[in-house]
């Protein structure tokens, strides 16, 4: 839950609820850009960014974020926070 | 050195390791009379044990694990509030996966799914939100846990619900903060520590300065830590300098995550959506002043505790003890280490807990449980 977990932001889909398409390790999931849009939401596409349960809290560069997921995969937290965005997809079902 | 190939850098790793020996032997500390450094993350606590960091550092440093997992220091009484709430007629309960086999008194919200209730496991109070409006015809309640980092989020979810006027979604409130509990270890004159390993994700929230009464009132170093091996190697020499140079500051070593006063965004919508408890009841710890949030009055609609009418004084009134024969709360303020309880490992285990620090990858008994315990498995003291 605290760790989070890096994701590359590939799209906004709704500037009213500051929402964008993250990619998350192939895994695409919706995240909030609110805390890390200073100006317009559209040029963080193509940045990175630490996600904390679907909102994006930190910008980090490439490296960091290759870094931090090697860490994440040692961890065994990126597997199971992958599996928990799988696991909040099916709910919605 | 088992882990240390592993690391990112691992000939800065075993720098750091040989940097960390000459200072504690500076600092004159040995395994009968070590230094005590608290992380208080239990992130940090995982990766500690992941990496064996308690075996490759000096034995004149003792790693003390702080009370920063937010299922293990979730009361019993809390836990059957969400059970209560779950099983009501129509309602859909949504909840971290962590939280799902937290033991109530009676039962978990894993076993109350088992019996019928409708509770989701989901990632995101987002996902909550998404159902509500997907079900406008049922009351979706998320089960808001944990500390700085994650109370942005559900106070972002609740400012979205509001805007859209979605008024069957609600938040079963049991945030709480970092700094409160701090200051109860400090004040508690049976834990005797010597310095801090600050938790780097709280602090990208709030930033380094609601630290600083560490430093200033009490005298003792902190060092807000990234998560990376050479990160928290990094941190613990960074508290070890300080001690051996008489020095109490609060140090950033994670400058890359954590700007000095934290995020804008996300302390406005935390200060507009919540407000501070009186106080706050943790497991093993007891009521602790102003230590959890509840959420404004002006946001009382999508307040799972006034929607349902389970409030926080009703929780206290039924205060319940731990599970008989365990010592969480032993464990929990650093008294003993977990393999010093005698449920560790035998009734006590990841698969069947009795306690919640068994439940998550955060909890320091999960954490012995599967990486195994450290040099000293007798009791802290």
């Amino acid at each position: 839950m605290c760790l989070g977990i890096p994701g590359q932001i590939v799209e906004i889909t709704d500037t009213d609820r500051m929402t964008a398409m993250a990619d998350v390790s192939g895994v695409k999931r919706e995240v909030n850009v609110a805390c890390i849009a200073e100006t317009d939401p559209a040029e963080l596409v193509g940045r990175w960014a630490l996600i904390h349960v679907g909102f994006a809290m930190a910008l980090i560069d490439e490296d960091e974020a290759a870094a931090t997921l090697k860490a994440l995969e040692h961890l065994g937290e990126a597997q199971e926070t992958l599996e928990q965005i799988r696991e909040g997809a099916e709910a919605l079902s | 050195m088992r882990y240390v190939e592993e690391f990112r850098d691992p000939v800065a790793a075993k720098a750091l390791i040989a940097r960390i020996a000459e200072v504690t032997d500076e600092i004159g500390a040995t395994k009968e009379s070590p230094v005590r450094m608290m992380e208080i993350c239990g992130g940090h606590t995982h990766a500690i044990f992941r990496y064996g960091l308690d075996r490759l550092v000096h034995e004149g440093i003792e790693f003390i694990h702080g009370p920063g997992c937010p299922v293990c220091v979730l009361p019993m009484g809390r836990v059957d509030e969400a059970v209560e709430i779950a099983e009501k007629p129509g309602v859909i309960f949504t909840s971290f996966g962590d939280a799902m086999r937290v033991p109530g008194t009676k039962k978990s919200l894993l076993q109350a799914k088992a019996e019928g209730a409708d509770i989701r496991t989901v990632y995101s109070p987002l996902d909550a939100l998404e159902l509500a409006r997907r079900h406008p015809d049922r009351e979706v309640v998320f089960f808001g846990l944990g500390f700085e980092t994650t109370t942005p989020s559900t106070a972002l979810t609740i400012q979205q619900a509001a805007r859209e006027g979605v008024e069957n979604f609600s938040i079963f409130c049991n945030h709480i903060t970092v700094p409160p509990p701090i200051k109860a270890l400090l004040d508690d004159p049976h834990m005797l520590l010597d310095g801090f390993i600050g938790p780097g994700h709280v602090s990208m929230v709030i930033g380094v300065h609601p630290y600083d009464f560490i430093s200033d009132e009490y005298g003792k170093p902190i060092t807000v830590a990234g998560f990376e091996p050479t990160d928290l190697l990094q941190s613990v020499l960074m508290v070890l300098e300080q001690i051996r140079d008489g020095r109490a500051e609060v140090e950033n070593q994670y400058g890359r995550v954590v700007p000095e006063h934290g995020n804008p965004v996300s302390l406005a919508a935390i200060a507009d959506v919540y407000e501070e408890r009186p106080s706050f009841a943790w497991r093993g710890l007891g009521e602790i002043d102003r230590s959890g949030l509840s959420i404004r009055e002006k946001y009382a609609k999508w307040d799972a505790e006034a929607r349902f009418g389970i409030g926080y004084g009703a929780a206290r009134a039924r205060e319940v003890a731990e599970p008989e024969g365990t010592e969480c709360a032993a464990v929990m303020t650093g008294k003993i280490k977990p393999t010093g309880c005698p449920m560790f490992g035998t009734q006590c285990s990841p698969e069947t807990p009795m306690g919640a620090l068994m439940v998550s990858s955060e909890g320091a008994c999960a954490a012995y449980y599967q990486y195994g315990g450290r040099r000293s498995p007798e009791a802290a003291e």
